[in-house]
């Protein structure tokens, strides 16, 4: 063979496609990749099973054991004669109040129960937009109003005027705003619902029993309910306040900017709980006196500002994340600032930011349990406070702790697994 | 070529007077005086850094000037916002980058404009867009994310989408710049397209041969002035200013 021969090569015949060796696939290449690689890894894995069987072999009596229906901590420990066992009885006598509060009337448990159920129809528009038809955003709009009557019940006129005056603004605002620009258009909508919400109040106040559920205050709610309404309410008030914060930021016009800047450092260089005694109590210095503010509106208040101004940070990060060319096109077509924020920039900034923003969502919904230290009853005010404080339950802690991460973590893990999924539908631009 | 639709009217489309700008305290445009007429196919050649980009983003104000006039289309630009879009809504640009929306569809990104800006019915703006998409021959890519393109087909969809607005004037920053060379041809020839149809374009571009095939008028800039100014064959030919001689023995030298 001639060197010059060797160099050339010519395939007559492609080859065919063929199945990996057996060792590369299955079960077998899954344990023998990722619990048997090497000794040091082999030794880790056994180590770790022997860990976990150990666990499962200590708890499972505990659980086994479980009792259901006893009627006190000693009544359990007579039962159990020393062995281990869980005295899951607690969560059953104390159910109602975990998931309630102790003061919410019994016969109406119903009517939160039907908001919690209405709240996945409610929702549903909203994160899973891409398949549901826009018409069922109507009922997302009018959910507030309809859990707000079901869960404080009174007059139905109450919600209804203020829905009334919501409508009447948003009639009123695209009229004026025609005539005589942006400023006074929403002057104009405020002061007209602030004329309808005033005229309703007086007439709401007159039939009180008009359409009336039996009202319950504010100070009767409590238990997961109440940590729930405040992460629901909170969440979805900050994250439009957190977007006109960050673009508040952003502004040309300097004294929009500074308020938001200073707002925005405020918030964020105060503890949450600080802001909650202010609710509590310093709040109550700076109103008129006699005047009841309701204490779950001032919460809910200082919540939504603690977290909207960490919720606009997380954008600030988006929209920095921007190249310049995108607001430089949305320009150069004539877009106005609003169209342009609306439809190019706020949907690519907004993704960019869904999981700083559900970090956030997912702290604010577990902060909620902080209310207990103002002496509001819910799951964790609760358990610390009426249950374990009673002479039955007086030293129960696994079971009930057990109990509120069951119910807190099934709502963070599925915030996260949402988000993640989210993320997933909105990928468009194929890296 | 079409010589015939390549003719230049009277009518003028664009007019600058000693247009000045600074970035801070470094003067980028000194004393611009341009006339466009309706038709005309300007390139603007010159060395990096010497404000030519920055003088076609004047026009549809994207650069603000400090002194001096700009008349588009017989609207001043003024920092009267509604002037500004309105002047926008008219001029047409296309830049290095492309800038396409990526979170929007080859058809949205065309049609979002003139829905929102022009309020042109849905189904209207998608007849239209698929027009233009057909033009620069990617109709079949409507439905794709400008991801899944590739650089001279997603240049070509920034065309489109701006011709979507039917605007009176086209600006193009460096439209090939940032394109795999095999790709150029793809845009120039749409470029090429538009201009026959006597569409009036600014073009800040280094293909000479664009300039020498197209253009009616090329502008040498340096240092933010308009060094010299001629019709094609004439500046290519016999250069005036050293500036510009050294520059094109630099761009034509192999």
């Amino acid at each position: 063979m001639t060197e010059k021969a060797s160099l050339a090569f010519v395939r007559d015949t492609m080859l065919p496609e063929q199945p990996p060796p057996a060792s590369e696939t299955g079960i077998i290449k899954w344990v023998r990749a990722n619990l048997f690689p090497d000794v040091l890894n082999s030794i880790l894995t056994i180590v770790a099973l022997y860990l976990i069987i150990k666990i499962v072999v200590g708890a499972w009596p505990w659980f086994a054991n479980g009792m259901w229906a006893t009627s006190s901590l000693a009544e359990c420990r007579e039962i159990l004669q020393g062995t281990t066992g869980a005295c899951f009885s607690v969560l059953t006598e104390r159910w109602n109040q975990l998931l309630f509060g102790f003061t919410y009337p019994n016969d109406q448990y119903w009517r939160p129960i039907l908001a919690f159920v209405l709240l996945a129809f409610a929702a549903a528009p909203m994160l899973f937009a891409m398949f549901l038809p826009r018409k069922l955003l109507l009922f997302t709009a009018l959910y507030p109003f309809i859990a707000f009557w079901l869960i404080w019940g009174g007059t139905v006129l109450t919600p209804l005027f203020a829905l009334l005056g919501f409508v009447a603004a948003a009639t009123v605002f695209p009229r004026v705003e025609k005539a005589s620009g942006f400023a006074s258009a929403l002057g104009a909508a405020v002061v007209t619902a602030a004329i309808v919400w005033y005229v309703g109040g007086l007439i709401a106040g007159t039939t009180p029993n008009l359409i009336a559920l039996e009202p319950v205050p504010s100070r009767d709610m409590g238990g997961f309910m109440l940590n729930f309404i405040l992460g629901t309410v909170c969440v979805s008030l900050s994250l439009p306040l957190g977007i006109l914060l960050a673009l508040g930021r952003q502004s040309n016009m300097p004294i929009i900017k500074w308020i938001c800047v200073v707002f925005i450092e405020f918030i964020r260089g105060v503890p949450l709980i600080t802001l909650l005694f202010v609710a509590n109590v310093v709040l109550a210095y700076f109103l008129p006196p006699g005047t009841n503010f309701d204490l779950i509106l001032r919460v809910i208040i200082m919540i939504t500002m603690f977290s909207s101004a960490y919720i606009a940070e997380v954008i600030r990060g988006g929209l920095a994340a921007l190249p310049k060319g995108q607001y430089e096109a949305a320009d150069s077509l004539g877009l106005d600032y609003a169209q342009a924020m609306r439809l190019i920039i706020m949907p690519q900034a907004l993704k960019i930011s869904i999981p700083g923003i559900v970090n956030v969502a997912v702290g604010l919904f577990k902060d909620t349990t902080l209310v207990s230290v103002i002496s509001m009853f819910d799951l964790v005010g609760m358990i610390r406070g009426p249950i374990l404080a009673s002479t039955e339950w007086n030293g129960v802690y696994w079971e009930l702790w057990g109990f509120a991460i069951l119910l807190f973590f099934p709502v963070c893990y599925g915030i996260s697994q949402y988000s993640q999924w989210l993320e997933r539908q909105l990928a468009t631009d194929h890296r | 070529m079409a010589e015939a639709a390549m003719k230049v009217s009277n009518e003028i489309a664009i007019t600058i007077e000693k247009m000045n700008k600074w970035y801070g305290t470094f003067h980028v445009l000194r004393d611009i005086d341009l006339t466009v007429n309706r038709g005309e196919r300007i390139v603007i050649a010159g060395p990096s850094g010497s404000g030519k980009s920055t003088l076609i983003r004047c026009i549809n104000a994207l650069e603000e000037h400090q002194k001096g006039r700009i008349e588009v289309d017989g609207t001043v630009l003024s920092s009267d916002i509604k002037n500004i879009d309105k002047i926008r809504s008219e001029v047409g640009m296309v830049f290095q980058h492309f800038n396409l929306f990526p979170h929007l569809t080859i058809l949205e990104n065309c049609t979002l404009a003139p829905i929102w800006v022009r309020k042109v019915p849905k189904r209207e703006a998608e007849e239209t867009a698929m027009h233009f998409l057909t033009k620069v021959k990617i109709p079949e890519q409507a439905n794709k994310y400008p991801g899944q393109l590739s650089g001279g087909q997603q240049q070509r969809v920034a065309i489109a989408r701006s011709l979507c607005m039917r605007p009176r004037i086209m600006l193009f920053d460096e439209p090939t710049s940032a394109l795999d060379p095999e790709m150029i041809k793809e845009v120039l020839d749409t470029m090429v397209e538009l201009a026959e149809e006597g569409m009036t374009m600014l073009c800040v571009t280094h293909e000479m041969g664009f300039a020498q095939a197209v253009a009616n008028r090329v502008i040498f800039m340096d240092q933010g002035q308009i060094v010299e100014q001629n019709e094609p064959k004439e500046f290519f030919n016999n250069p005036q200013n050293e500036r510009t001689k050294l520059f094109l023995s630099q761009i034509l030298g192999h």
